[in-house]
């Protein structure tokens, strides 16, 4: 009975050979669509799906754009529970053209290397860069997006820091882990304090944020709340919060972008969903004398409902395997299109249920209207109608 | 009467016209909405410039915010002879401070960066779209502030009358502006002395002044970048403005159409198989009509003009429900600026064009080769199918 049902199944789709590549192939672009966007939201969240749950970052109250005083270092040392310190300068400077963007950090190279085990530096290179003023780390991402290569000189125009600056680039850092962002730049934020020192010393001894490593992830809370509260009325206020509400805060930022690419990530499937419910009417409109002869000859109505359901199921899974299949290249290809743009750009386990849960519904669903359909026909009705 | 041989077999398969023409209405609305907000997001950044307008801010310096004016160079600029005098012969200039600070959403406590702007006398007369609606201007040398509509709208303590805390001190809100959805509507402005106080700053971040005449830009910039003690660059406000929305339009123009296009195969595979269906079911039709002495060309006109027509209905519906979008504001951060920016969806003549055009091509594409089967069948056997 049941070989007999997928027999027919596989007949019937067969049978409009024409119709039904069509049907499946708009589900494979669907779905492919649906994925990518999915990795596309997911991209925005890496930055704080990377953070560590022991590290917090302490800011200017005002906004980002207030830098601290360097001094702040030793007292936030001593607040209780902080185990580790370490401070960066966004840079912000242009490689060539603004289009060219990556994430550039003055950093104090050892204690932030220390602070940051998920970048993974060779020994003789982690050398080279700590005894270079001038030198800098880059990620493998941005190295292989630009043809960085260990030695080479690169200038950015600053645009918060004026000027052209040169750098050499002293290693290459990997990712500890496939989330890792690996198009980042770091250099020395000595070498930044120094050149402002000469040039515009109102600005030197000046630090974006600082990271601070908690001795114990279950107390970050009373640390930042403790670190605040020192500096509570001062001249320059700060505001501390774990690295992952650091992260999210950047993306509620641009959060009205995340929610239309959602929005439109479940367009699709209704616009797919339309075409599989039309194919699938059609199809049993076509059939409704085929459905009443076999009702005639004792089939019950479940075994007709099941026939219909099949095939959309057939068509809807197998377009949508494909498409999920489809996926991982086409993903690998748009990150290496979009180059530094994405830090991190990789299809994860829950974009494919997803995927998956989509076409299974789709299939379902087109099939919804043509089943009840055909359970209500009358044999006699049915035997008459011609398509 | 081909027109309406068309428009009565879409009647005929009421279902699978709606499904069709929906999918159609799908896709089309996300075609326009994305060209909608593109628009919407240009013209309030290109409207927050005055024509005749300069913006001054130091070479290398993308934005206001990172830019840095010392004093004695808004003076030199203060005394350019292209300036416009106001009354009393006072040069328009307003030597700005331009910062960020972090409020937070009224809804969902989720935090943004707002620029605040200070600005000296001459700010308001440079910028006459902007009106205050409720409350008064705030006063000179006090702790007042007056916010545009989006930012009263949308931040905490950001209403008529409220307070907010930021750089260790109260300031009160005592107006609010409209500033005719241009850019500045997304911002809060006060005394820019009282500001650069607050911030600990001692330079400016902007000068910006009115051209005495607006032809006189060239000759201003040259004065400007002929002067060794300023490492400035001169832009008309119109086009500073304009440049800050580059990378934000891109992103959503390349997104959008790039969406468009992948669901637009969708749609087409839809009008396809409807129209093949249409096709076989009507073949006894076909012969007939071709029998009664119709030409190909006339057959293949008459399946084009229904796959024409069913797409003309999906684009008027997705045209239709994203004009709905234009009641809509989006306010997002412009990465140029890093600052919080309130744009809406416009809908123009050129877009509503564009996007029947788009939907007529859907249909052009997806009737084409069903409407080429029906012309070429053979007469004789497509009278005997029945």
């Amino acid at each position: 009975m049941l070989r007999g049902l997928l027999r027919l199944i596989l007949r019937s789709a067969w049978q409009h050979r024409l119709r039904s590549g069509l049907t499946v192939l708009g589900m494979v672009v669907a779905i492919l669509a649906f994925g990518l966007l999915g990795t596309v939201v997911d991209a925005w969240y890496a930055g704080a799906e990377g953070a560590a749950a022991n590290r917090l970052i302490t800011r200017s109250a005002i906004s980002l754009v207030f830098p601290l005083p360097l001094t702040y270092r030793e007292r936030i040392r001593a607040v209780e529970g902080v185990r580790g310190l370490s401070w960066a300068n966004w840079f912000g400077g242009i490689y060539k053209e603004p289009k060219n963007f990556f994430a550039q950090f003055a950093v104090d190279a050892e204690s932030y290397l220390r602070l940051y085990p998920e970048f993974v530096v060779g020994e003789a290179p982690m050398r080279d860069f700590l005894r270079d003023r001038k030198g800098c780390l880059v990620g493998r991402k941005l190295a292989d997006t630009h043809g960085f290569r260990v030695g080479d000189t690169l200038t950015l125009k600053g645009t918060i820091y004026p000027g052209n600056w040169d750098f050499v680039v002293r290693g290459i850092y990997d990712g500890a882990r496939k989330g890792t962002d690996q198009s980042q730049m770091f250099f020395h934020w000595d070498y930044l304090n120094e050149v402002l020192r000469q040039r515009l010393p109102g600005r030197a001894d000046n630090v974006g944020v600082f990271i601070v490593d908690v001795e114990d992830a279950g107390r970050v809370a009373a640390v930042s709340q403790a670190i605040d509260r020192e500096f509570a009325n001062s001249r320059a206020e700060t505001l501390t919060e774990t690295e992952k509400a650091f992260a999210l805060g950047f993306v509620a930022m641009t959060e009205a972008i995340v929610v239309a690419i959602r929005i439109v990530s479940y367009l699709v499937i209704f616009i797919i969903l339309a075409v599989m419910a039309n194919t699938m009417a059609m199809s049993a409109r076509e059939r409704t004398a085929e459905y009443a002869t076999l009702r005639a000859l004792g089939f019950a109505p479940a075994f007709v409902a099941a026939l219909i359901c099949g095939e959309s199921l057939l068509l809807a899974l197998g377009g949508g395997l494909a498409g999920i299949l489809l996926t991982f290249p086409v993903a690998a290809a748009f990150a290496a299109r979009m180059g530094t743009l994405f830090p991190v750009f990789n299809v994860s386990g829950a974009t494919v249920l997803l995927q998956f849960g989509c076409a299974l519904t789709v299939g379902i669903a087109a099939a919804l209207l043509p089943m009840r359909r055909v359970t209500r026909l009358s044999v006699v009705d049915g035997l008459r109608a011609v398509a | 009467m081909l027109l309406s041989y068309s428009l009565r077999n879409l009647w005929a398969r009421r279902l699978s016209t709606a499904l069709t023409a929906g999918g159609m209405a799908l896709v089309v609305f996300v075609f326009a909405a994305v060209l909608m907000l593109e628009q919407g997001l240009r013209e309030t950044l290109v409207d927050t410039g005055q024509p005749d307008n300069v913006v001054v801010i130091r070479k290398g310096s993308e934005t206001e915010v990172q830019s840095i004016v010392e004093r004695s160079q808004a003076a030199l600029i203060e005394s350019l002879p292209e300036v416009a005098r106001g009354a009393g012969a006072t040069p328009l200039v307003s030597k700005e401070t331009v910062v960020l600070i972090t409020l937070s959403k009224r809804t969902g406590d989720k935090p943004a960066n707002v620029i605040i702007r200070g600005v000296g006398a001459a700010g308001i007369p440079l910028r006459p779209q902007l009106k205050i609606t409720d409350g008064r201007m705030f006063r000179a040398g006090s702790g007042e502030i007056v916010v545009g509509s989006s930012i009263a709208r949308r931040f905490q303590g950001m209403g008529l009358g409220e307070a907010v805390r930021f750089g260790g001190r109260e300031w009160r809100v005592v107006g609010v502006f409209d500033a005719g959805r241009s850019g500045f509507d997304s911002e809060i402005w006060g005394d820019v002395e009282q500001l650069l106080q607050t911030f600990r700053r001692n330079a400016f971040s902007s000068v910006v002044f009115r051209l005495a005449d607006a032809a006189q830009f060239a000759e201003a910039r040259r004065r400007l970048d002929g002067d060794p003690r300023l490492t400035l660059e001169a832009k008309p406000e119109r086009s500073f403005y304009a440049d800050q929305s580059a990378m934000l339009a891109n992103f959503i123009r390349i997104l959008g159409l790039s969406l468009s296009v992948i669901f637009s195969v969708g749609a087409v595979i839809g009008a396809t198989i409807t129209m093949y269906a249409a096709v076989a079911s009507r073949t006894a039709e076909i012969g007939t009509l071709r029998a009664l002495g119709f030409r190909r060309s006339t057959v293949l006109l008459a399946f084009l003009v229904e796959s024409l027509l069913l797409s003309l209905l999906g684009g008027l519906v997705g045209l239709a429900a994203a004009s709905l979008m234009q009641r809509v504001t989006i306010s997002t951060m412009n990465w140029q600026s890093f600052a919080e920016l309130a744009f809406s969806f416009r809908l123009t003549p050129e877009i509503a064009t564009e996007t029947l055009l788009f939907a007529l091509a859907m249909g052009l594409v997806g009737g084409f080769l069903p409407a080429a089967r029906a012309a070429r069948l053979n007469i004789v056997s497509a009278l005997r199918e029945s």
